[in-house]
């Protein structure tokens, strides 16, 4: 099978693979870059598990064919914490017992990312809304709601 | 979170110091950074991805299997078929003696229920595997299948598994688990009211976000090291060590960190099939669940029937109770003879009853194996004798808490199963609730404690 070329960077970090036509972004980062953030849960764009930050719009990687993201900027749970800080939203989720199984945290983490870059200040309906195509069956949505909610307030505290 | 240290204050020598304090999990430092490592996040040079052949048919004898496509597909690396499995039939408990073995890796000549594996495909991609999975010809000849509980036990019934004989399975007790306390008819007659009503529940399925799976790498010392996302590491390590004919030193299980379970992962399916590919090809194999097939092909919980009849006083007394359970194993038992059995032990439930039969039959059916999930084998037992508790209370027009604080078992009364009741703490549940929820009793049960004198 013939191979093509993708480069783009992540989390800061130029990037260059040969890969086989077809890789979708999620294999392309596990599979081929070692970046095992995002999570595979259902390969059908249901479970959110998958969720990446393209360009800074919320991308299904299980959906998105990585020979589409050459020359873009693309962010993942794994890249957010900078020099061993965790970004606001981790330091959120570990604080307010948002994570059970763990497997659909970081799909939640970019979801909730896009959300405040775009709404810094969300009401509880709009992280309801933000977070509505990422499934958590440990069933723990109240603290993940709880946790984007208090991210919110420590960035808006911080900005004051 | 309120926390109450009042109850039980004389026999606790603790002092709940860490009850309601938050607590860091050590978990989640791995979980918001990505880090945390599941079974899928390990990745090998020359992995093979393997996918399995399934039965299309509920119940079908296999004429013959034809493997030649498959194996010139590019890529495909091997085939596996039930010859190649040293020990194809197994059964999960048997590590704990309950048999008998009941359940092939791989089928050999039979399939029981839709979606039962028959060959697996190992290739060098996912698509390959799947590409060849579906050029395996098998040639299949239909047999009447079985649905339902109630028919599958009538004579002349299609047999679900030759191996028990029978669609039941048959314990030391004989068709079912039995549990015999005073005298349950007699109960009845002098009761003012009996009521007797039936209970029905649907498979349910666990839908972790992480589907069930293993990626197994071959070692330099002929070792196997599989990496699984099991929730029963030790029934998985020994059972694969009997399915593969290996001694146990030469498996090497890595896991607890698993995606979500709920009890739909103590099942030992994917590792057996995994490690004997990567034995076979030399090569890591990794073998993972699709979407579809942890929906379709995972244990659900069972379904299960419960038929209740109660014999109730005007004054609120349940003077006798007749619980007959099945539970739907599909078609091998995997857990479900546990969960059954369980269930006999578990009814009446909370409550002191006088005069209690019990029967609680594990039947086989053309389903989807059932296992665990839950507090299976108890849970739809405890939503149907609660719906019952509150159907009786409203027959004789008692306030149905009031009617639980009468029949409450407390210290010293003896179970239908012959162990007396110790540590209860119903009462002071109910006292709780009651204030909780804003639902007032009358004094004289608020004043009422599980312990008894001379308990």
């Amino acid at each position: 099978m013939a191979k093509v070329p993708v480069q783009f960077t992540l989390n800061g970090s130029e990037k260059a693979e040969f890969i086989d036509s077809g890789t979708t972004l999620l294999n392309a980062l596990r599979d081929k870059i070692g970046d095992t953030s995002p999570k595979g849960g259902c390969q059908q764009g249901t479970c959110g598990a998958c969720s990446v930050i393209v360009d800074g719009e919320l991308r299904l990687s299980c959906l998105t064919l990585a020979e589409t993201c050459n020359g873009t900027a693309i962010t993942t749970t794994s890249g957010l914490a900078e020099g061993g800080v965790l970004h606001p939203l981790q330091r959120a989720f570990l604080d307010t017992f948002a994570t059970q199984c763990g497997f659909c945290t970081p799909g939640m983490i970019m979801a909730a990312k896009v959300l405040l870059d775009h709404t810094p200040n969300p009401s509880r309906d709009e992280v309801v809304e933000a977070l509505s195509g990422n499934i958590c069956r440990c069933t723990g949505y109240e603290p993940i709601i709880q946790a984007v909610l208090t991210a919110a307030r420590a960035n808006s505290q911080n900005a004051a | 979170m309120e926390l109450r240290k009042n109850y039980f204050a004389d026999v606790r020598k603790d002092d709940l110091h860490e009850i309601g304090q938050p607590r860091p999990r050590s978990d989640s430092p791995g979980h918001v950074t990505g880090k945390t490592a599941y079974f899928a996040d390990r990745n090998f040079p020359g992995m093979l991805h393997l996918k399995m052949v399934r039965s299309p048919h509920h119940h079908a004898r296999i004429r013959s299997i034809d493997t030649s496509e498959a194996e010139r597909h590019p890529g495909v690396v091997r085939v596996l078929t039930a010859k190649d499995v040293p020990h194809n039939v197994y059964t999960i408990l048997i590590l704990i003696q309950i048999g008998p073995e009941d359940e092939t890796v791989l089928a050999d000549g039979k399939v029981r229920w839709k979606g039962e594996a028959v060959v697996a495909v190992l290739a060098e991609t996912e698509r390959a595997a799947q590409e060849a999975a579906a050029k395996v010809k098998v040639d299949y000849e239909v047999l009447p299948a079985v649905f339902d509980m109630e028919e599958a036990l009538k004579p002349g019934a299609p047999l679900v598994n030759e191996y028990h004989g029978q669609n039941y399975y048959l314990y030391d007790s004989g068709e079912c688990r039995k549990v015999r306390f005073g005298d349950v008819e007699a109960g009845f007659a002098g009761a003012d009211h009996v009521l007797e009503q039936s209970y029905q529940s649907s498979p349910i399925e666990h839908a972790p976000t992480e589907t069930t799976g293993c990626v197994v790498a071959p070692e330099g010392n002929d070792r196997f090291t599989c990496y699984t996302n099991t929730q029963a590491m030790f029934f998985t390590l020994d059972n694969a060590s009997i399915i593969l004919q290996m001694p146990g030193s030469k498996l090497h299980f890595v896991g607890g960190t698993v995606g979500g379970g709920f009890g739909g992962k103590v099942d030992v399916i994917v590792e057996p099939i995994a490690i004997l590919g990567a034995k076979l090809t030399g090569r890591p194999v990794s073998f993972i669940y699709s979407r579809e097939e942890e929906m379709q092909i995972s244990s659900p919980r069972a379904a299960e029937k419960v038929v209740i009849k109660d014999g109730v006083m005007k004054d609120g007394r349940i003077v006798a109770r007749k619980v007959t359970g099945y539970t739907d194993a599909g078609a091998y038992s995997r857990h479900s003879p546990y969960g059954a059995q369980k269930g006999a032990g578990h009814y009446p439930g909370p409550y002191t009853i006088p005069n209690v039969w019990i029967d609680t039959y594990c039947v086989y059916t053309n389903r989807t194996p059932s296992s665990a999930m839950r507090g299976f084998g108890v849970t739809i037992g405890d939503f149907a004798l609660e719906v019952q508790m509150d159907k009786l209370a409203r027959l004789i027009g008692m306030d149905p808490l009031e009617f639980r604080f009468i029949n409450a078992y407390r210290d010293g009364d003896m179970k239908a199963h012959r162990q007396p009741t110790e540590g209860a703490a119903l009462i002071e549940c109910m006292q709780e609730a009651s204030r909780a929820a804003n639902w007032p009793v009358a004094e004289k049960y608020m004043a009422m404690s599980s312990y008894r004198k001379g308990a």
